[in-house]
């Protein structure tokens, strides 16, 4: 298989009258974790939506594995969606159900799989993300920010797949469980060999996992590197970003983890 | 013996790019092996019959699968539903004599250590019809107090608004009028004159055996405007804004506008529920009476077709058989209908809890109480103005 699991050509979105990419290229290779940065409005989150086909690009290519996602047909695509998985913002658990059903629910809908054999999934994803058995029968309302998160991730992991998209996936959450699930993240990175796509504003969780960065600015990617090296770019929004105050505050934690980046 | 590829059903292209999973069974003199190949993953697994052909090919011969050898270095790929099913399999531990490939032994690693961990069963009550209806029997308790206290807090909200009126939320009190009368017009206009007609039709099938053909204006004048158009117009309502007003009230809870209101120190009371409440009590006579007009035109025209009665005979004779009082007691009854529709309406909104199934049924449970309720109201009302107006 190719070296790229995604990759992006060329890819324009418009809105009325506002460009929000201009011809942008994108490269995600296989094992890596890279993070999408950007000021407010870059269309980060879009662009990820449009990875995954939620939304269409005004102009340019999309290929996932290989296939081109405004051309592959219906059950095609149906196929590739089982191939990865996503992590909302907001956790988007299905509020009527119990955390069990949650995590249950992509593998019960293959409608071939042995009931016992999903359950047994279920726990071990639920141990997985470090939850408790006894959390199986709660409800998405009764649960913490931090565990809605682990029980998303939980979810998106059901069907096993090669590729996660993490959007903020620490955002909302205080220090400490933003720091056990940034440790979550890379020992499921680790154990699972996945492909990790994310978006994210916090620092922190950049430095700790990212092994690529790629920089939205000027209405595509500036630059798509190492964080050591994107840093040494001479550009008004890395310097800002990077080399502000928050961004030496965060760089504490280079020096602590060295071997990440 | 190799499964062979038969023409499985399902996800055919998924398989295009996978090695289908393959269990080989040797039985030899020192017992029997099993060789597994392919791609043990959640694609090419969850191919329909694919789980319970792997599984009875290896229960194939009376040997529990633990006691036989396994040899898994054959396998491409594996993820955790391959190895869960092996593990199960083999009565999930692991078998004596077993030969992994590269990389397969983390799966088994993280099995083995997760134990036999099972779905904690949901908690299991005795004399659980005793509990329900307990919670039946407060809930019903929690909801009529709850009721009263909403009433209550209407009446002292519009004593707050009588003695300071320049700062009432007149602004919402209009557009709820909008919605709930202008915007209801049409709905209520069509049924309104449909039940006319059906309701004509058939009293003059009954009266013209009698010869009593002229009454039908009596009939029509005192059903549609003392009962059948405040009853019309309150179903109507209800189903329209009731159901309107819960469901914003309880996207308002779900979203902590609620709260945020509350934080900012403005009071549900004075600035959600009671210009609801007003605005639905003050369109509401207002489309009892565009609903008994209505109805009354399409009775007279189908006097007119089956009777041949006279549009003026039907329209002169009308103030003389209907008394005025009727058309207060009708008017009154909108007013009051349509502020029950309002509270009942708010008071499920505001017991909406923050998920979806939850704002389902309040919804519902609003609507169908309202109705309820209206009619209920109706009955009291007939006890009440009996000697009133007939």
């Amino acid at each position: 298989m190719d070296e790229n699991v995604i990759e992006i050509r060329g890819l324009w979105t418009v809105y009325g009258d506002a460009v929000v990419h201009r011809d942008l290229d994108l490269d995600v290779r296989r094992g890596e974790i890279l993070s999408i940065v950007g000021g407010s409005g870059t269309g980060k989150t879009t662009l990820i939506r449009q990875m995954i086909g939620l939304e269409r690009p005004t102009r340019g290519t999309v290929r996932i594995f290989g296939e081109m996602m405004d051309t592959a047909d219906v059950s095609h695509l149906a196929a590739i969606r089982n191939r990865w998985g996503m992590l909302f913002q907001q956790g988007a658990l299905f509020s009527a159900l119990t955390v069990f059903e949650n995590i249950a629910l992509p593998l019960q809908e293959m409608r071939t799989l042995p009931e016992d054999i999903i359950a047994d999934l279920v726990m071990l994803k639920l141990d997985m993300v470090r939850l408790s058995p006894g959390d199986a029968h709660k409800m998405p309302a009764d649960l913490s920010g931090g565990m809605i998160k682990r029980v998303a991730l939980a979810r998106a992991l059901a069907l096993e797949p090669e590729l996660l998209f993490l959007d903020e996936p620490t955002a909302g959450l205080d220090p400490e469980s933003c720091e056990s699930f940034v440790s979550l993240i890379r020992a499921l990175h680790k154990a699972l060999g996945l492909t990790i796509v994310m978006v994210t504003h916090d620092l922190d969780t950049l430095f700790e996992l990212t092994s690529r960065v790629a920089v939205l600015a000027d209405q595509h990617v500036i630059a798509a590197a190492p964080v050591k090296e994107v840093i040494g770019i001479p550009h008004p929004f890395i310097k800002q970003f990077f080399l502000g105050e928050r961004g030496q505050r965060a760089m504490e934690v280079l020096r602590e983890y060295p071997f990440i980046v | 013996m190799a499964l062979q590829e038969a023409p499985f059903r399902g996800i055919l292209l998924a398989s295009m790019h996978h090695a289908m999973p393959q269990l080989v069974r040797d039985t030899g003199d020192r017992g029997t092996t099993f060789r597994a190949g392919g791609d043990w993953i959640v694609q090419t697994l969850s191919v329909r019959g694919r789980i319970d052909a792997l599984q009875a090919e290896a229960n194939a011969d009376h040997v529990a699968p633990e006691q036989a050898s396994w040899d898994l270095s054959g396998i491409t790929r594996i993820d955790h539903l391959g190895a869960q099913f092996f593990w199960n399999l083999w009565g999930r531990r692991r078998p004596a004599r077993l030969t992994l490939g590269r990389g397969q032994e983390a799966f088994f690693d993280r099995l083995h250590h997760l134990g036999d961990l099972r779905v904690p069963e949901a908690p299991r009550q005795h004399f659980a019809w005793v509990i329900a209806l307990g919670i039946g029997l407060f809930g019903f308790l929690d909801h009529v107090i709850g009721f009263i206290r909403l009433i209550g807090q209407l009446v002292l909200d519009i004593v707050r608004l009588l003695r300071n009126p320049r700062r009432g939320p007149w602004t919402e009190i209009s557009a709820g009028v909008f919605h709930a009368g202008a915007q209801a017009l049409g709905i209520t206009a069509l049924v309104g004159f449909l039940i006319g007609v059906v309701l004509s039709y058939l009293s003059s099938q009954q009266l013209r055996l009698f010869g009593a053909d002229i009454y039908i204006v009596n009939i029509l004048g005192l059903s549609i405007i003392r009962e059948l158009g405040p009853l019309l117009a309150a179903i109507l309502v209800a189903g329209r804004s009731g159901s309107a007003i819960t469901a914003q009230l309880g996207v308002m809870r779900v979203t902590e506008e609620l709260d945020a209101l509350l934080v900012m120190g403005i009071p549900h009371g004075f600035r959600l529920i009671l210009p609801r409440v007003l605005a639905l009590g003050l369109a509401m006579p207002l489309v009892v009476v565009w609903t008994d007009a209505m109805a009354l035109v399409g009775g007279m025209v189908s006097a007119k077709i089956t009777l041949g009665l006279s549009y003026s005979f039907f329209i002169d004779t009308l103030p003389n058989v209907v008394k005025p009082a009727n058309i207060w007691i009708g008017v009154c009854k909108g007013g009051v209908f349509g502020m029950l529709i309002g509270l009942t309406a708010c008071h499920y909104g505001l017991r909406i809890e923050p998920n979806t199934s939850s704002l389902g049924q309040g919804t519902t449970a609003s609507v169908v109480t309202a109705i309820t309720i209206v009619i209920l109201a109706d009955a009291v009302f007939a006890i009440l103005f009996k000697n009133v107006g007939i």
